[in-house]
């Protein structure tokens, strides 16, 4: 297979990741968006890895990894206190910041 | 035979993608989540980076899932809202995720890499490989290593003073009414009645 249909569908995964965190209110279904394009980036990276014969992209890959892990576990323990403290989960009704 | 393998891999991938922003309940949404991941990993098998599915397999599907199941049924499933604060954002939101996913696809068929329409150079045997990965990371690599390790600690720290703070939180919302009515009321006709209120609230806090 070309390379360059691994990259076609890694795009397509970004976008649809893109799309769900455009559309979706609940702060774990954007965190869960968030994944899908993260892991679209990973397979770019590994895609050309494997286009330049070179492994520095899956050092990259398995450091998104290590990032995605660290943002879910913050992002997680925000929802967790978001729901003890019976804020709504909803991003549009968590407004305070808003200027 | 590596064809039917990309094209398997693909459509669980897409498929698993779709479900997790179509699907109505979180739970399922992780589900999804999952069936993409293994997927995901399936194709970065096709494309010799055996470390990195294994890594995906075990530290993604594996940990990070549990992690989000967990929230999902601590959270409950919440209902989303018909308000739009964005006038046509639901129909808005796909057409611009479609106008990025044209653009990204421009972006890559025009480029002037030339070996993007090969399946790249031949790679030695071990190219990929947890022993060649490891090396990588523990020599060329070092500084980024250590620095992820800091970064997942830095996580975990916050992780625990964010979830782990409870009396605020308990106090301000279980306790409250109460707390507001219990002292007031017993304290004004006699005293003994509110030492008992208060071992009774106090008791009632933790």
């Amino acid at each position: 297979m070309d390379v360059t249909w691994y990259l076609v569908l890694s795009a397509l995964l970004f976008s649809i990741g893109a799309g769900g965190v455009l559309i979706r209110r609940s702060p774990l279904v954007i965190l869960l968006c968030l994944e899908l394009m993260l892991n679209a980036g990973n397979l770019a990276l590994v895609a050309f890895a494997r286009d330049r014969g070179d492994q520095d992209g899956q050092i990259f890959a398995l450091i998104v990894m290590v990032v995605a892990a660290c943002e879910v576990v913050v992002g997680l323990g925000l929802i967790v206190a978001m729901f003890r403290r019976r804020l709504p989960l909803n991003v549009d009704e968590m407004r305070n910041l808003r200027g | 035979m590596v064809q039917v393998a990309f094209f398997a891999g693909a459509i669980g991938a897409i498929a698993g993608a779709v479900g997790v922003v179509a699907l109505r309940n979180p739970f399922y949404s992780v589900l999804a989540l999952v069936v993409h991941l293994v997927a995901l990993a399936g194709l970065f098998l096709l494309l010799y980076a055996q470390f990195v599915a294994a890594a995906q397999v075990v530290v993604y599907a594996g940990a990070v899932m549990v992690l989000y199941v967990f929230v999902a049924a601590y959270v409950g499933a919440v209902e989303e809202p018909i308000w739009e604060p964005i006038p046509g954002q639901r129909l808005l939101a796909p057409l611009l995720a479609a106008a990025l996913f044209v653009e990204l696809s421009i972006a890559i068929l025009g480029t002037g890499l030339s070996a993007l329409d090969s399946e790249g150079p031949t790679v030695p045997l071990g190219f990929g490989s947890p022993a060649a990965i490891g090396t990588l990371l523990l020599e060329r690599f070092l500084v980024v290593f250590e620095a992820a390790s800091m970064l997942l600690l830095v996580a975990a720290v916050g992780a625990v003073v964010l979830a782990g703070r409870r009396v605020p939180s308990a106090g301000a919302r279980g306790e409250a009414p109460g707390q507001a009515i219990g002292p007031a009321a017993p304290s004004a006709p006699e005293p003994g009645g509110s030492g008992v209120a208060d071992e009774h609230a106090a008791g009632g806090v933790p």
